[in-house]
């Protein structure tokens, strides 16, 4: 066991050099798309600067303390499309028929989905979040105890997973409808749009979507209250690492997709 | 050995007629229509037999492939290759076997072909001397050393045919499906590819199964041809049977005749013949 996932470990880091390779092929769409990503990613802050110098406060919520959560949501949001772009645009590969030879390969499907693309150019991204989140400490008055700098962790690592089980669950639905179900989108950029708010201030109806549903409130609103200050309950600092569970659920539509599988054209 | 008993397999295909308005329609109530792709399918290949998988386009060629290289899997049947069930024990299976699809690539698209290689050093675990060796040989017979350092994408069609070949035999499998592995080839790489492959066969002992509509890589290459069509076998048998079969279906004249390019005539007759197109 422990020599499978060493090898599968080495085999990772093989693929993603050969991806940053092919990447760095093409050098100006490369400088392009991050300097479009900051330029999107900028507007984002700016319209909730603006809101903010409007209104002082949303639902309680400082411009700070939404800087945090926007930080942090942008930072998974980030990290999920850096590792888990293959699913991403998992469409296309089905479509094209390239998954037979995913399958033609003695290794799992995951780590070669995984493995066929790492957008580097997230990177951009990332360091602009971390950026912002500095500006964040800054301005709002967090008390930073040992507990809440673990919670930041947990968020990142929960954020992150949930956000590439949204990819893998589009990827997972891509074996019926042979497109990328534009439905999960909302989960995904939908989430990632609105996720820059605490997800209470968008009422009672879809914080409850956002627990049961997709356990969205899991990996933000509920941590968000233990970082900030709002609540004792430390555990609240641990519910991101849920996001595992949905994760698995979204592995078990793959794996169930997977048999539906028809290949294309000769 | 692979045996294939009773194999049967269909598709459900989408259908609308052309238009706008037709097109709208079927986002509401697609109108599906099942496809027979294989029925009934059954054949034995021996160790170390070279095998021509013939039919005209859609008569089940690339079916029989995949279920046998474990990507599709059929309504009904049984199969065996090498006593595994090709997808039911995926990795263990696609580690004995190699597959070259004509129409695809396998190779990484914007690296250098020798990054694929290593890269697929490592997805397969090939031992390091096996793989110096099996380099070795392969870069000498498919004089490969120059295209080594080209990335993919730069390669001619038959540069890189010759590349795919060799990328699919690194791990030395046991089994080699070639599916059209001579399509828009020259001359001199389709040459080139045919004596790679009987080569492979003589020496290695490799069974090689090669689907094309090319007669002359028939000719050159397979003494068994298996021609299918409609999902079905047809016949199972050498060259010389299937020049019988033309002539019991009025092609006497032709069929004394040696060379490819009247093979090739006597295949479109029995096409025609045998209303299978």
């Amino acid at each position: 066991m422990g020599e499978k996932i060493k090898s599968s470990g080495k085999l990772y880091f093989h693929y993603l050099s050969v991806a940053l390779r092919s990447a760095m092929q093409y050098k100006t769409s490369f400088f392009l798309m991050v300097i479009g990503r900051f330029l999107l990613f900028f507007n984002g802050i700016l319209g909730v600067y603006f809101m903010f110098s409007r209104f002082g406060h949303v639902k309680g919520y400082t411009f700070g303390e939404v800087l945090l959560c926007f930080s942090i949501i942008q930072m998974d949001f980030a990290l999920a499309e850096c590792i888990g772009s293959g699913f991403a645009t998992f469409a296309s590969i089905v479509r094209q028929g390239e998954f037979d030879r995913v399958l033609l390969r003695p290794r799992s499907t995951i780590l070669q989905v995984l493995g066929s693309q790492f957008r580097i150019d997230r990177i951009g991204l990332i360091f602009q979040a971390i950026f912002m989140f500095a500006y964040g400490i800054i301005i709002s008055p967090v008390d930073w105890t040992f507990g809440r700098v673990m919670t930041v962790f947990s968020m990142l690592l929960g954020g992150t997973t949930l956000f590439i089980s949204f990819f893998l669950l589009r990827a997972a639905f891509t074996f019926f409808t042979l497109e990328g179900l534009e439905l999960v989108n909302i989960l995904t950029y939908g989430a990632q749009e609105h996720g820059k708010y605490p997800v209470d201030i968008y009422g009672k109806k879809m914080m409850k979507f956002c627990t049961y549903v997709i356990p969205y409130t899991l990996i933000q609103y509920y941590p968000l209250q233990y970082l900030l200050g709002r609540t004792d309950q430390w555990y609240y600092g641990v519910y991101p690492l849920c996001a595992v569970y949905f994760l698995l659920v979204c592995y078990g539509m793959w794996r169930f997709g997977m048999r539906h599988y028809q290949s294309a054209g000769s | 050995m692979i045996t294939m008993e009773h194999v049967c397999k269909s598709y459900r295909v989408a259908k609308r007629n052309a238009g706008m308005r037709e097109a709208c329609k079927a986002l509401f109530r697609r109108e599906t229509e099942v496809i027979q792709a294989l029925s009934d399918v059954s054949f034995t290949i021996q160790d170390g037999e070279m095998v021509g998988y013939i039919g005209p386009n859609g008569a089940g060629k690339s079916s029989t492939i995949k279920i046998l290289s474990g990507i599709l899997t059929p309504e009904s049947g049984s199969c065996l290759v090498d006593g595994r069930i090709p997808w039911k024990n995926r990795t263990e299976h696609v580690r004995q076997i190699g597959v070259v699809f004509g129409q695809r690539s396998q190779l990484w698209w914007d690296v250098p072909v020798i990054d694929s290689f290593e890269l697929l050093k490592d997805i397969y675990a090939i031992p390091s001397y096996e793989y110096q060796n099996n380099m070795e040989e392969l870069t000498e017979l498919l004089h490969l050393q120059e295209l080594l350092k080209m990335p993919t994408r730069q390669l001619s069609l038959g540069q890189r045919m010759r590349c795919e070949i060799a990328a699919s035999l690194l791990h030395s499998p046991k089994i080699l499906f070639l599916d059209e592995p001579t399509i828009g080839l020259d001359a001199v790489s389709k040459l080139a590819v045919r004596e790679f492959v009987m080569r492979l066969n003589q020496e290695h002992k490799t069974t090689v199964i090669l689907t094309t509509h090319d007669m002359q890589d028939i000719e050159a290459l397979t003494k068994r041809i298996i021609l299918i069509g409609r999902g079905r076998v047809l016949m199972d048998g050498t060259l010389e049977d299937m020049r019988r079969l033309a002539a019991e279906h009025g092609q006497a004249a032709e069929a004394s005749d040696q060379n490819g390019e009247s093979l090739e005539r006597i295949v479109a007759g029995l096409y025609q013949k045998l209303d299978i197109l």
